[in-house]
């Protein structure tokens, strides 16, 4: 008759609730989101990808610009998908009391955390879009039409990544435990997951241990996608990918019954 | 006035049904084994010191806060298994404010309804009647931020409507908030219970018990110590007087005082004595005593401190 944390979620369409209202909100403040999801990969591209691109030429066999922008369209995809997680969850369950207005409704946590990781993977693949949008004006996507197959990919890696954070957000104290996750994390998922550069020189020791990093399965994917390159190990990434994301679901579903429920 | 046994026979169904409720908090029994019931239409209240259950309480009752122990139903259906379905026909008020800072008035009811499966289209009249209802409709499109707290007190009250619910459970509706604020949503919820809404709120403030509630109890360290109406429960727990005497009363003259009421005690600097019988000890008093003395008829907040005593709770 207890309820128990663990018990396996349930996805229901009422979970499309949560993500209408983070769509309203995100409506509103479009301009901003806007400003940030294509001002800072042009910035990027145009400084790294132009500007120490003059410097390294090519990277396996790409041009770096080319290289480059199709890791970030991955990378920034994680991290925009990490800080909706924190920042954003933790905005709406702690302070402002979101969940505990929507938990008097016939909504659960399982439809809420549903909500909130598939509305996590939409930022995620907004900001894809802005920088696919982005590179291919630079002339980085040389996939031609074929690059739009990467944005399913983004999507699952939005996924994958939003558990995570929603985790975070369900243990946090305050915004600053975020700063561990995004330190110990983030960044070093950031550089050892081919986005600046192609991981060939690692030892072989470092280079099996990176594999464990989803990122590295998602730029795996996306940079043959947008560069027009053939795909390897496809079932792999993507098992590899959804396991993730399976795992991060169920994770941040019960730890945020161990936060809310009393 | 229908009888406990005419409203029994017609509704069968009581709106909770609640026995031998147990909610543990480590090593602290918050809800110790209560029991009642609560007859459809009425405005039953929870009233307490802090810390006495009701909140717990009132959050079983929509599914929020699991039960160790005991049995608990809603409408004629029970929890927690029919938590969500339950939840679609109840309506809750929280003490916090926990509405949407991103959006508008109208914005945060429409958006609330959502969350009930309803369409804009359904409840576009609702909303409308709800804005007039918690007299906002000046500032439908108002962002929740600008709002007065009394005004986010009665949005926070209208929201809880928008699923048209059979109860509306409401902890502390008024605390915190100006007198004037405090008649009006008292008014409301009486227009509430008019339209057959069953009300069950918690509170601190004895005038809104005597006020609003047909019945309560009264709950201390998890228990019910005792419950009925108002009216009962004071001719059942206090005399009918009161005589309060501020100032400095000799030794002496509480010993007499004692002798000649039902019941006499010491708070401070002042002495309450409870008696059916005021006029003796008035006479008495007399006019020269130098005190100030004050007589009333006894309420709801001395059967509330002579059950729950006088101590103090952090």
């Amino acid at each position: 008759m207890k309820r128990s944390i663990w018990a396996l979620p349930r996805l229901r369409l009422a979970a499309f609730a949560l993500l209408e209202r983070n769509f309203l909100v995100w409506r509103k403040l479009i301009g901003p989101a806007i400003v940030l999801n294509f001002g800072e990969p042009l910035i990027y591209l145009l400084g790294l990808g132009l500007g120490l691109g003059q410097l390294v030429g090519t990277v396996s066999g790409l041009p770096y610009l080319t290289f480059l922008a199709s890791g970030v369209v991955a990378s920034s995809a994680m991290t925009t998908v990490s800080f909706e997680g924190m920042y954003s969850v933790f905005t709406r369950m702690v302070p402002q009391k979101t969940y505990d207005a929507i938990m008097a409704s016939p909504l659960d946590i399982d439809d809420i955390v549903l909500g909130e990781v598939i509305w996590a993977a939409i930022k995620g693949l907004i900001s894809a879009i802005a920088i696919m949008v982005v590179a291919a004006f630079l002339g980085a996507v040389s996939g031609g039409w074929m690059a739009l197959w990467a944005l399913p990919i983004v999507f699952l890696m939005g996924l994958t990544f939003a558990g995570p954070a929603i985790v975070m957000s369900a243990v946090a104290g305050s915004y600053d435990f975020f700063n561990y996750y995004f330190v110990l994390v983030v960044t070093p998922m950031f550089m050892l997951s081919g986005v600046f550069f192609p991981l060939d020189h690692f030892p072989p020791v470092l280079l099996l241990a990176v594999q464990f990093l989803p990122l590295i399965h998602a730029v795996d994917l996306i940079r043959p996608l947008i560069v027009g390159q053939p795909l390897t190990h496809v079932g792999l990434h993507l098992a590899v990918l959804s396991g993730y994301a399976l795992l991060g679901y169920y994770l941040a579903v019960v730890f945020v019954r161990r936060r809310l429920w009393v | 006035m229908t009888t406990v046994s005419g409203l029994s026979v017609t509704n069968p169904i009581p709106a909770v049904w609640a026995k031998g409720l147990v909610k543990q908090f480590g090593a602290l029994r918050a809800v110790d084994g209560i029991d009642f019931s609560i007859r459809p239409g009425l405005c039953f209240g929870f009233l307490g010191p802090n810390g006495a259950g009701k909140t717990t309480t009132l959050k079983m009752l929509l599914g929020l806060v699991d039960f160790d122990e005991g049995e608990l139903c809603l409408l004629g259906e029970s929890l927690p298994e029919s938590a969500r379905a339950i939840r679609a026909r109840v309506g809750l008020v929280p003490q916090a404010d926990n509405l949407d800072p991103d959006f508008t008035v109208r914005e945060n009811l429409f958006m609330y309804a959502r969350f009930f499966g309803l369409s804009r289209a359904d409840v576009a009249e609702r909303v409308d009647a709800l804005l007039v209802f918690s007299e906002l409709t000046t500032k439908a499109d108002a962002k929740v931020e600008t709002l007065s707290g009394g005004m986010k007190r009665r949005l926070i009250i209208a929201r809880s409507l928008i699923n048209d619910p059979e109860i509306v459970v409401l902890d502390e509706p008024t605390t915190g908030l100006d007198p004037q604020v405090r008649h009006m949503i008292w008014a409301r919820l009486s227009e509430l219970r008019a339209r057959g809404v069953t009300l069950i709120l918690t509170t601190h403030y004895m005038e809104e018990a005597e006020r609003l509630c047909d019945e309560l109890v009264v709950m201390d360290h998890g228990r019910i110590l005792d419950q009925g109406s108002p009216k009962a429960l004071i001719q059942k727990h206090v005399e009918s007087d009161v005589i309060e005497l501020r100032g400095e009363v000799s030794d002496g003259l509480f010993t007499m005082l004692r002798s000649m009421s039902a019941h006499a005690e010491r708070q401070g600097t002042a002495v309450y004595v409870y008696t059916h019988a005021p006029a003796p000890i008035l006479d008495f008093l007399g006019e020269d005593t130098g005190l100030t003395i004050i007589h009333r008829r006894a309420g709801l907040e001395d059967v509330f401190l002579r059950l729950t005593g006088r101590g103090l709770r952090e």
